[in-house]
């Protein structure tokens, strides 16, 4: 029997027990076989691929669809086209600004929308914050690009005072 | 923190979750728990420029540095090593195999027992990751969670009140954590029980996965269970429901599937064992593949009282020093896979014949 995805004699017969269809059974050569094993996690990429499918099947048109791809984050200039390929988001913002797009995706990975673990014992920066912080680091690099130190060691002072102090504290690992 | 840039020091020794001991441990290898973090105020990695992963990666080390209880925690710079010390770290479960082929500023933070790392620059910022031995998830818990409060007390997470703990990947959000049981299944695969009993498992929100590396699911019989999701439940729910629901069903599962072997048949079982440790024992060269099947077999062998002068901790360290680039790191040279399979057959006819050297600790 040949390798699924080469000429090479197939050698390695996994069965791949993730797949949401059921038990999907590999042929793969020696090489093929070590780059599926060495994945480790199931790839989100496939799981986010799946759920989008299923959630982009749900009533969306061609139109709204290609509108929607379009769509850009302000702050990290991902697009929802590259997060559908990459199943990567770009930033911590992407959460908020494609709230309603990511809800039926999370729906459909985590069957919840809830978080109700554990939260830092630090007051979280908001959303809001997080963004500043992202925007202030880009100006602060153009800053010293454009050897505008006092600029750059003003808008440092502005980053240091949303991070706020690392806490210290005499924790035993 | 100290800069480690010479493995060889690993390579010497075990870690602490291939000492075959803690509970269910003829079965379960090992528990890892996983949280995957991200600094506020920067682009997950996908979006870092070079300037931003050396920024992360600076700051989170010399964050790390204030605390005291890490003065002693070897940390390595990934991108400065070479192939063979990257695949020697994934080999050990030190670091993913997505890091080690990853690009630009990237580091890991080893506690010297290897119960845990910390990943800097991996798909998320942070990705923090501890190991035991056996079934024991909750103290594996307690140490992730005191390790992940000192680090929060040092660096500003990306959390959302709604969304929790803020992740590259949305599998992974909420709490960033992945509960992973590395299992042993070699009755269930035998009586070919083992599709059946996974199908079962998919209903309840976990993922089966063969283990990674040179061998296939087949040889090695090793399978980790991991939770799916990682939103709505709180860390203990996730807990119990991979510790104390999943696994102790499987585990029961692999129990008949062994008694059901030695009833119907010890002797040929007994046959079977011996001849795969003679093997082992006697082999000139040996690839990784049968390496790991064998191996698997003895291991069961150990576990059901048939062979009773191997112990369980060389069999697991087995497993893990015999892949490529443990050979070559304790040859101190790269080898073609040629020289490695005469490497490795010589390596476990030391580790494996004769009494005395059955027992003796691997080096």
């Amino acid at each position: 029997m040949k390798c699924q995805y080469c000429d090479k004699p197939a050698t390695f017969h996994i069965t791949e027990l993730t797949e949401p269809d059921g038990p999907q059974v590999l042929h793969l050569c020696e090489q093929h076989a070590r780059n599926v094993l060495q994945k480790g996690e199931p790839t989100p990429v496939s799981s986010v691929a799946g759920a989008l499918a299923k959630q982009l099947q749900l009533g969306q048109t061609k139109e709204e669809l290609r509108k929607l791809d379009q769509k850009e984050c302000p702050v990290c200039g991902i697009t929802f086209f590259e997060f559908r390929n990459s199943g990567r988001l770009g930033c911590p913002l992407d959460y908020d600004f494609f709230e309603a797009d990511l809800k039926p995706l999370l729906l459909n990975i985590h069957d919840s929308l809830e978080h109700t673990g554990k939260r830092p014992t630090r007051a979280a920066a908001t959303a809001d914050s997080q963004a500043d912080l992202i925007r202030l680091r880009k100006e602060m690099e153009a800053a010293v690009d454009r050897e505008e130190y006092e600029r750059a060691s003003e808008l440092r002072d502005q980053i240091n005072a949303i991070q706020g102090e690392p806490k210290r504290r005499g924790n035993a690992i | 923190m100290k800069e480690a840039t010479d493995l060889s020091v690993l390579v010497q020794k075990s870690g602490e979750w291939l000492r075959g001991t803690g509970p269910e441990s003829d079965i379960v290898i090992s528990s890892r728990i996983r949280l995957a973090r991200n600094l506020a105020g920067f682009p997950f990695i996908r979006k870092c420029s070079p300037e931003d992963r050396e920024k992360i990666e600076r700051q989170v080390r010399s964050r790390l540095e204030n605390l005291p209880e890490w003065d002693e925690i070897p940390y390595v710079d990934i991108a400065t090593l070479s192939e063979v010390d990257r695949q020697f770290l994934v080999e050990r479960q030190l670091i993913s195999r997505e890091i080690a082929d990853s690009e630009g500023s990237r580091a890991v933070a080893i506690d010297p027992s290897e119960q845990y790392s910390v990943m800097i620059n991996e798909e998320d910022h942070l990705r923090i990751q501890v190991m035991h031995s056996g079934l024991d998830l909750l103290s594996a818990w307690e140490q992730i969670d005191r390790i992940d409060d000192a680090i929060e007390g040092e660096v500003l997470y990306a959390f959302h009140s709604k969304f929790g703990y803020l992740t590259a990947c949305p599998t992974n959000v909420g709490t960033g954590l992945r509960v992973s049981v590395m299992l042993h299944l070699p009755g269930l695969v035998i009586t070919q029980q083992i599709e059946k009993v996974f199908r079962s498992m998919q209903r309840i929100n976990v993922t089966v996965r063969g283990l990674y590396g040179e061998g296939s699911q087949y040889t090695g019989d090793f399978y980790q269970v991991s939770n799916q999701v990682t939103l709505g439940h709180t860390e203990q729910e996730l807990l119990e429901m991979v510790g104390q629901e999943v696994v102790p069903r499987i585990i029961d599962y692999e129990r008949k599937a062994r008694e059901f072997l030695i009833d119907k048949g010890q002797q040929d079982l007994h046959d079977d064992v011996s001849r795969a440790l003679g093997i082992l024992s006697t082999a000139r060269k040996i690839s990784s593949e049968e390496t790991m099947h064998y191996l698997s077999k003895v291991r069961m062998g150990v576990n059901l009282g048939l062979i009773d002068d191997v112990q369980l901790a060389t069999i697991n360290k087995l497993f893990i020093h015999t892949q490529p680039a443990h050979l070559q790191k304790l040859h101190g040279r790269v080898l073609t896979t040629s020289d490695r399979n005469v490497q490795r057959a010589s390596y476990l006819q030391r580790h494996l014949c004769g009494p005395a050297d059955r027992t003796d600790e691997l080096n």
